[in-house]
């Protein structure tokens, strides 16, 4: 609630929220999460993920084709490389700017249109793009194979380095792999996150708020809510064409398949896990997928037999047998549940969750204290 | 002077002629209270003065500017504000952001980017907002969402959010329906106190006690066309009014 903020509280929110990004890398290693390509995709879709939910969290447009300003943003990040050189930044500052180019014009079309209807057209327009860069536009995004940076490509600003090995975006002279590519991650993250905030707390944050509301109030309230959402939609949709940018920029190479429809689907999975229209939620959510797809899709019945290794043979062939379905190649499953378990039982995602948490050891340390919450307003 | 003219508007659902030459003219400081049986057109007309319907022929001036073929978003900004017959009101957000909704609106215009603003700290819009919600007696509510109010409460939340817009003429759709009788008497009391304003209003009413308790001019409808128009107490008695609304029963 904006009336419960300040700037203070902000700020402490948001350093806590710094402080615990950039430590990830020691406290996440005893779950295994510790190492640097999986923190990189927490940090990359916990922004992109940050990003829809400016759109879906705050004016309840639901996109699904966000995807398109993802691969938009990859592809503009690499012709970047390509054309300029590998240093990150002016590949995150074109594709910022593509991203948004591209999130205006499908949103010009698309917002004519609300409720499931919008999201059919966001839809199409994704696969629109995905076949376009499939196919028809193999000059610009060599179709299949991936678009890559290559040795014989111009790199205006370091094509005098003559470089061994693999082509790997630097900054000054830093290489964005490994922990260097997760703090480069994790300070774009930062800024964006500092951003959404401000986002949160300002009279367009309001007014989005409004939109999903109640339009027919705002209209004759003096308000037009086509230009909010349309606003809404492109910043969106540049922060999709960020993350976009940083998964070139930690491994420099496009493909049309981060376009597909799937992936459109996948971030709005994180933002309903984590809780819609909250600040933190899409950023657990992203996390949390990210966790599930790289670390329960390792497992194997070797390492489910290690686990359960302190049962008797007959319990322990039957549950390694149950549980291995929900491991591995099945870790879909896994989510699939969790996700259901979560939609039923908290509606209001992970947040919610954590929020009655909150509340349960708030009520047992200080009964005296419920007077305040409780007490008459008139 | 008059501040809303209404003249010759005709409109018809396909073979439904809802309004059939409806002249009316809305002096400025008063308020005209349109009354009528149902079905006689009451809210097809408020629905041609906010941009929800055009009129298929006439003219609806408000001041010097047209309606006609404004969004209803232009009208609010040209100073028409509107209640609805139902609340509509932000449900989902504190009392405080619906007031302030609508002052931003009057002050920023109809879209304004203040995406790196903070609210809190807009001290104009926050006092503006806050006097408005005392002086419909909802201050203490304004951490409350808007959804838990009571009927009467959102009613009075409603009127608060058009209020602070200070509009010229503030447009009303039956405020009291499906009220109790004590809300009804707090909401006259409110118009009335908001009368002192000097805001012009156009009250759509069935009630008869609201109707009388506020009206200085009342104005007749009956099947899509005025049949009527003066003083409530004139019209209490006119044998014309009596057969089209009440049936002829007396009052």
């Amino acid at each position: 609630m904006a009336t419960k903020t300040s700037p203070m509280r902000d700020l402490i929110f948001f350093v806590v929220f710094a402080v615990a990004v950039l430590t990830m890398p020691v406290w996440l290693a005893p779950i295994g999460a510790g190492y640097p390509d999986l923190l990189q995709k927490f940090a990359i879709y916990g922004l992109f993920a940050t990003g829809f939910n400016l759109l879906f969290g705050l004016t309840g447009y639901l996109s699904f084709g966000h995807a398109a300003f993802l691969g938009v943003g990859s592809y503009s990040a690499v012709w970047t490389f390509k054309l300029l050189g590998m240093n990150p930044v002016p590949a995150a500052i074109v594709a910022v700017i593509t991203s948004g180019i591209f999130a205006l014009a499908i949103g010009y079309v698309s917002l004519r249109r609300s409720g499931i209807y919008f999201s059919i057209l966001t839809l199409a327009f994704a696969q629109m793009s995905y076949n376009l860069a499939y196919s028809v536009l193999t000059p610009i995004t060599n179709g299949e194979t991936g678009l890559r940076v290559l040795r014989t490509d111009p790199r205006l600003f370091d094509s005098s380095n003559a470089v061994d090995g693999p082509l790997i975006a630097n900054l000054f002279g830093i290489e964005m792999t490994g922990y260097a590519g997760f703090y480069f991650c994790a300070v774009v993250l930062l800024i964006a996150f500092f951003i959404a905030q401000r986002i949160f707390r300002s009279p367009f944050g309001i007014m989005l708020r409004a939109v999903k509301t109640n339009q027919n109030r705002m209209n004759y309230t003096g308000l037009n809510p086509r230009p909010y959402t349309l606003a809404a939609f492109v910043i969106s949709g540049m922060y999709a064409g960020l993350a976009g940018a940083l998964l070139c920029i930690t491994d420099p190479l496009a493909g049309a398949e981060r376009m597909q429809w799937t992936a459109s689907g996948e971030v709005v999975l994180m933002t309903i896990l984590g809780g819609a229209g909250t600040l933190l939620g899409p950023i657990f959510g992203a996390a949390l997928i990210k966790y599930f797809e790289n670390i329960f899709s390792a497992f194997n019945a070797q390492t489910l037999h290690e686990i359960f290794g302190f049962l008797p043979d007959f319990i322990e062939v039957p549950v390694v047998a149950v549980t291995s379905l929900f491991v591995g190649e099945g870790w879909h499953l896994t989510l699939g549940v969790l996700f259901m378990l979560i939609v039923v039982f908290l509606p209001g995602g992970l947040m919610e969750g954590f929020s009655r948490i909150g509340r349960l050891f708030k009520r047992s340390s200080g009964k005296s204290d419920q007077s305040g919450a409780t007490a008459p307003a008139e | 002077m008059e501040i809303l003219k209404v003249s010759g508007v005709n409109k018809a659902f396909g073979g439904l002629k809802a309004l059939n030459d409806v002249n009316l003219a809305v002096e400025e400081g008063n308020v005209h209270a349109i009354i009528g049986p149902n079905g006689a057109g009451k809210s097809t007309l408020l629905n041609c003065f906010v941009g929800r319907l055009i009129p298929d022929t006439g003219t609806v001036m408000f001041g010097n500017t047209s309606l006609i073929g404004l969004k209803a978003h232009q009208i609010n900004q040209a100073g028409v504000s509107r209640v609805f017959q139902t609340p509509e009101i932000f449900s989902d957000l504190t009392l405080l952001e619906n007031v302030m909704i609508p002052t931003m609106a009057k002050r920023d215009g109809e879209f304004a980017l203040h995406a790196f603003k903070r609210i809190d700290k807009d001290t104009e819009i926050l006092d503006k907002s806050m006097h408005m919600l005392e002086d419909v007696g909802l201050a203490e509510k304004k951490d409350v969402i808007a959804a838990s109010l009571s009927r009467g409460d959102k009613r009075r939340l409603e009127l608060a959010m058009c209020l602070v817009q200070d509009p010229k003429l503030l447009l009303l759709d039956e405020p009291t329906a499906g009220m109790s009788r004590a809300d009804t008497n707090n909401t006259i009391d409110l118009l009335k106190r908001i009368g002192d304003r000097g805001i012009t209003k156009v009250v759509i009413e069935h009630d008869m006690h609201v109707v009388f308790s506020l009206a200085d001019k009342v104005s007749v409808l009956a099947q899509g066309t005025v049949i009527c128009e003066g003083k409530p107490e004139e019209i209490k008695g006119d044998p014309r009014v009596q057969e089209a609304y009440l049936g002829g029963a007396h009052l």
